[in-house]
């Protein structure tokens, strides 16, 4: 059995990405699927402390965390396909109109 | 017995005494709202009736009165109810107030009745006939405060009334107030009326102290306490008493027209002529009397009080009377006959003679009425031909400017062409001038019979008054009707209609059995008025019929008759003759004619200083001082320096201004550099969540 | 270097090439795929950590139904590649900075905190099984089980709302 702590820190590299991938990337899609790796990476930690606690807890919770993805997922990409139909674009840096 | 059981039995009509001032207040609202739509002889004939129920009313009371002598008092509302100031509307009926509404409504209706002729002419001849309303609406206005005035049952009523009468003679002196006597536009008629108002405010002023100090002392001015507790107080405080009669003597002054006040009652001619028989000669100018014998039990009290008022009575009777002589105009001689007559009668009450006074108001509102309406008939006849004549010439218009139709000297020989007018002047004059046995004779003669009892002084200067009285009737007479006449006007004069004369004679009827009420040994009258003096305590002294001075004065009154014969009826004036008294009698007579100067001294020792005064205060103390100093430069100049440099430029601009446009300016500026974070990227706002997420965890780290 | 030391190291390396691969990929359809590449050595570390239950719910849910719907929208909107864009140039450097800085924090957080690592005893046979879970999840956490349904259906319905073309309004 490996330490625990290897997938801890893999799982915070795994998170680093994601968090780059939504602050480096304009598309919308890409920044979605890079909120996706860092939820996955969070799972990755839950089920390795899960591991470390013997607290089986973790795992469920990762269970909530995947249905509530799915969930964010269908929803988010309405959101993407709507905000296409009208800017007839996904580039995150084209929705501005908000600026002060 | 038999008669005093059926008079005890009588009727009680006392609850309709109400009606005496309802009576005529509903006579003037009707003219007043629907006059306009009805013609003059309803307009009249509303007015005459109104008038003639109040008389009626009056008669009524008289006979209850007959039932109960002692009179009574009808309450009908409460009125002022301050601390210990409770006062009632309610009305005194007895038999001296009953007197009062009986002359006041009888000559009244009579008067109302001949003013329906008179205006109809009037109004013409003024081209406003659609004032012919407005001055019956003001006569049965009188006619109600009068009955106020008599009818009260206590002084602040009384005073009311009082001031109801001095805004109708105001009114009815300014009746035409946009012309003089002669119709020429002028403020003349409207300054008379001021004068009237103002004189009469000096007496007023008077009045009203003496209810005030009466409130004061007996803390009450309802008669029946006050005359309850006279003598009492004026046992603990004489002086008050006599501060009392004193001041309610200068209000007597002011409305009965004696010195010092009377100079407005001559100014009050300018009046329509029923106004001058109504209001300037029978009714209102005799308030004055009717309130000393009203007060006759404080009077009594205070034996200098009753000197003073009988020596302003006197002097005043002999005063006007020598005015009268000088006079050209016939109503003014009239009018100083009046102020010279209400001395008599003010005399006669001063005295202790209350009964003399009384009667002599009763008469001589008989035979005054009678020769100030037969004096309008007089002038109006010299109006018709005056027109008449004017009409034939052609040249209407330069004569209208200058004629004057009262004017005496412009008349003569009018005997002939006004004959009906002649006989009742005459016997209003014979009466006025005491010779018997007409209504005059026996009220003047009782006066001058009691004053040679009681006082003496009073008496002398009563008994030359009465000379020239019978002198200047003499005169106007002559002067009037004998003789050629020395106008065309007069020479075409005409009779007036019958609804002027008939008034007339039943005047020159009373005027002619007028002393009936009262005379000697039957005393109907003293014994009538008794009742009520003796109610309040006050002993009558009892009149004595004086041979030696009935004769002395029928004497003096021949003679002087026979003197204004010598000197205007053997000789008759001609046109544009000086008067021939003025050769013998001089610079007395300039006197006469110029009333003594009293108004000239009036005017120089009172009235002038006084608008220099008023000026002064008006221009230099109000105007330069409060208005352009005070008000502009002290308080707006203050206030404008503070409001524009103090408060608006260091308190608002800079103070409140600055704190509220820099705290704006601040958040504006602040904005503008915090928009600059909102740039609208999303990615931008990741990155600043994620500064966060990593400055949070650097803390949790470090701690 | 034990075989599970071994495996592990290749998939690590395997899983952050894959996240990398995803984050600087040009085309958006090699960064969902690089993603599900990703996705299944996550899953394969589950199987390693004893949570058979969940490693198969990521391959049925992650790499299955969520990565196709990713693949589907990329495709029906035919928007894999993006123009060059000069907005926000200088957010990539500070992004990377950031990054690192996070990483480090985390790096110093493990290095420094190992209790909270340490716990438990042996690991029961029966860890992490479908019959545990469900055990658990139909016990302790029933209700948030079922809160789960309603919040799938909203989401449902969210996304059909979205989607649907506005009706013209008379």
């Amino acid at each position: 059995m490996l330490p625990v702590s290897y997938y801890v820190g893999l799982s915070a590299v795994l998170f680093t990405i994601g968090a780059l991938g939504v602050l480096i990337r304009r598309n919308a899609i890409i920044i979605f699927m890079s909120v996706e790796l860092m939820l996955n990476a969070a799972n990755l930690a839950f089920v390795a402390f899960a591991r470390a606690h013997q607290a089986l807890s973790g795992q469920v919770f990762v269970f909530f965390v995947i249905t509530v993805a799915a969930a964010e997922v269908a929803v988010g990409l309405a959101l993407i396909v709507a905000i296409f139909r009208t800017k007839h674009n996904i580039d995150v840096d084209q929705l501005s109109s908000m600026k002060g | 017995m038999i008669l005093s059981e059926i008079a005890t039995s009588g009727p009680n009509f006392f609850y309709l005494a109400p009606w005496l001032v309802f009576i005529p207040l509903i006579g003037m609202l009707t003219n007043l709202l629907i006059g306009k739509r009805l013609g003059e002889k309803a307009i009249g004939g509303i007015a005459s009736t109104a008038s003639g129920l109040t008389f009626v009313v009056a008669v009524l009371l008289a006979l209850s009165l007959r039932a109960y002598p002692e009179g009574t008092t009808v309450p009908f509302a409460d009125w002022i109810t301050i601390g210990e100031l409770q006062l009632r509307w309610a009305f005194r009926v007895d038999t001296l107030s009953t007197t009062m509404m009986l002359v006041v409504s009888g000559v009244g209706t009579l008067i109302h009745i001949y003013a329906i002729g008179y205006m109809h002419e009037d109004v013409r001849y003024k081209n406003d006939p659609g004032r012919f309303r407005r001055f019956f609406v003001y006569l049965n206005l009188f006619i109600a405060a009068m009955m106020i005035l008599v009818s009260g049952d206590n002084y602040l009523m009384l005073f009311v009334g009082w001031e109801g009468v001095g805004l109708c003679s105001f009114l009815l002196i300014g009746f035409w107030y946009e012309m003089d006597t002669l119709g020429r536009p002028s403020t003349a008629n409207a300054m008379a009326a001021k004068k009237a108002f103002v004189a009469n405010r000096v007496g007023d002023f008077g009045f009203l102290l003496a209810v005030l100090t009466m409130f004061w002392v007996f803390k009450s001015v309802q008669f029946t306490d006050v005359f309850a507790s006279a003598q009492q107080i004026a046992e603990s405080n004489p002086g008050a008493i006599l501060a009392i009669t004193l001041f309610m003597l200068l209000g007597v002054a002011g409305k009965s027209a004696q010195i010092p006040l009377y100079v407005w009652l001559p100014d009050a001619m300018a009046g329509p002529t029923p106004v001058s028989a109504l209001i300037h000669a029978a009714t209102m100018v005799t308030a004055g009397v009717y309130l000393v014998a009203r007060t006759a039990p404080l009077y009594v009290l205070v034996p200098q009080a009753q000197a003073t008022v009988a020596l302003v009575g006197g002097l005043t009777a002999l005063f006007a009377a020598t005015i009268a002589v000088g006079q050209y105009d016939i109503k003014k001689v009239l009018a100083y006959s009046t102020i010279s007559q209400l001395g008599f009668m003010v005399a006669a009450v001063g005295m202790g003679a209350f009964v003399a006074g009384m009667f002599h108001l009763i008469t001589h509102a008989f035979f005054k009425a009678l020769l100030f309406l037969s004096a309008g008939s007089v002038i109006l006849g010299v109006e018709r031909g005056h027109h008449h004549a004017a009409h034939h010439d052609g040249h209407e218009d330069d004569h209208a400017e200058t004629f004057d139709p009262g004017d005496m000297r412009n008349m003569g020989g009018m005997r002939k062409t006004m004959p009906v007018t002649f006989w009742l002047y005459l016997i209003g004059a014979l009466a006025l001038a005491g010779i018997f046995p007409l209504a005059g004779f026996w009220s003047k003669d009782e006066i001058l019979a009691e004053a040679t009892a009681l006082n003496f002084t009073v008496y002398i200067l009563l008994a030359i008054a009465a000379f020239f009285t019978a002198f200047y009737m003499g005169r106007q007479i002559w002067m009037v009707f004998f003789g050629k006449p020395r106008h065309e006007a007069a020479a075409h004069a005409e009779e007036s209609p019958p609804v002027m004369t008939i008034p007339l004679m039943v005047l020159a009827a009373l005027s002619l059995l007028g002393g009936a009420l009262n005379l000697p040994g039957v005393e109907t009258l003293a014994h009538w008025i008794e009742r009520t003096f003796e109610t309040f305590g006050v002993k009558l002294h009892p009149a004595e019929f004086n041979l030696n001075v009935a004769i002395t004065s029928t004497v003096l009154a021949l003679v002087a008759i026979f003197l204004s014969w010598l000197l205007y009826g053997r000789k008759p004036l001609t046109d544009g003759q000086p008067d021939p008294l003025k050769r013998i009698l001089g610079p007395l007579f300039t006197g006469m004619e110029n009333k003594w100067w009293i108004d000239e001294l009036y005017w120089a020792v009172i009235l002038n200083p006084y608008i220099a005064l008023a000026r002064f205060f008006a221009d230099v103390i109000d105007w330069r001082f409060w208005h352009d100093w005070f008000h502009d430069t002290v308080i707006a100049g203050t206030y404008q320096w503070l409001s524009k440099t103090a408060l608006n430029v260091w308190a608002d601009q800079r103070g409140i201004d600055a704190f509220a446009n820099g705290l704006g300016n601040t958040t504006k500026a602040l904005a503008q550099r915090l928009r600059g974070l909102q740039t609208g990227f999303v990615r931008n706002y990741a990155l600043s969540v994620f500064i966060g997420v990593i400055v949070i965890l650097g803390y949790l780290i470090l701690q | 270097m034990t075989p599970e030391l071994i495996t592990f190291l290749t998939l690590a390396l395997i899983s952050i090439a894959a996240a990398l691969g995803m984050l600087f990929s040009r085309n958006a359809v090699y960064s969902a795929l690089f993603l599900i590449a990703n996705f299944i050595t996550v899953a394969i570390f589950y199987l390693m950590l004893g949570g058979t239950f969940i490693a198969l719910s990521q391959i049925a849910v992650y790499a299955g139904a969520i990565m196709v719907l990713f693949l589907f929208v990329i495709m029906l909107l035919g928007a894999e590649k993006l123009g060059q864009s000069q907005t926000l140039a200088w957010q990539r450097p500070l992004a990377i900075l950031l990054g690192l800085g996070l990483l480090g924090e985390l790096g110093y957080m493990l290095a420094t905190r190992p209790e909270m690592l340490t716990g438990g005893g042996a690991t029961p046979e029966s860890f992490g099984s479908p019959l545990e879970i469900g055990r658990l999840l139909f016990r302790e956490y029933l209700l948030p089980f079922e809160v789960t349904s309603i919040l799938l259906l909203v989401a449902m319905i969210g996304a059909i709302i979205l989607t649907r073309r506005e009706k013209t309004r008379v």
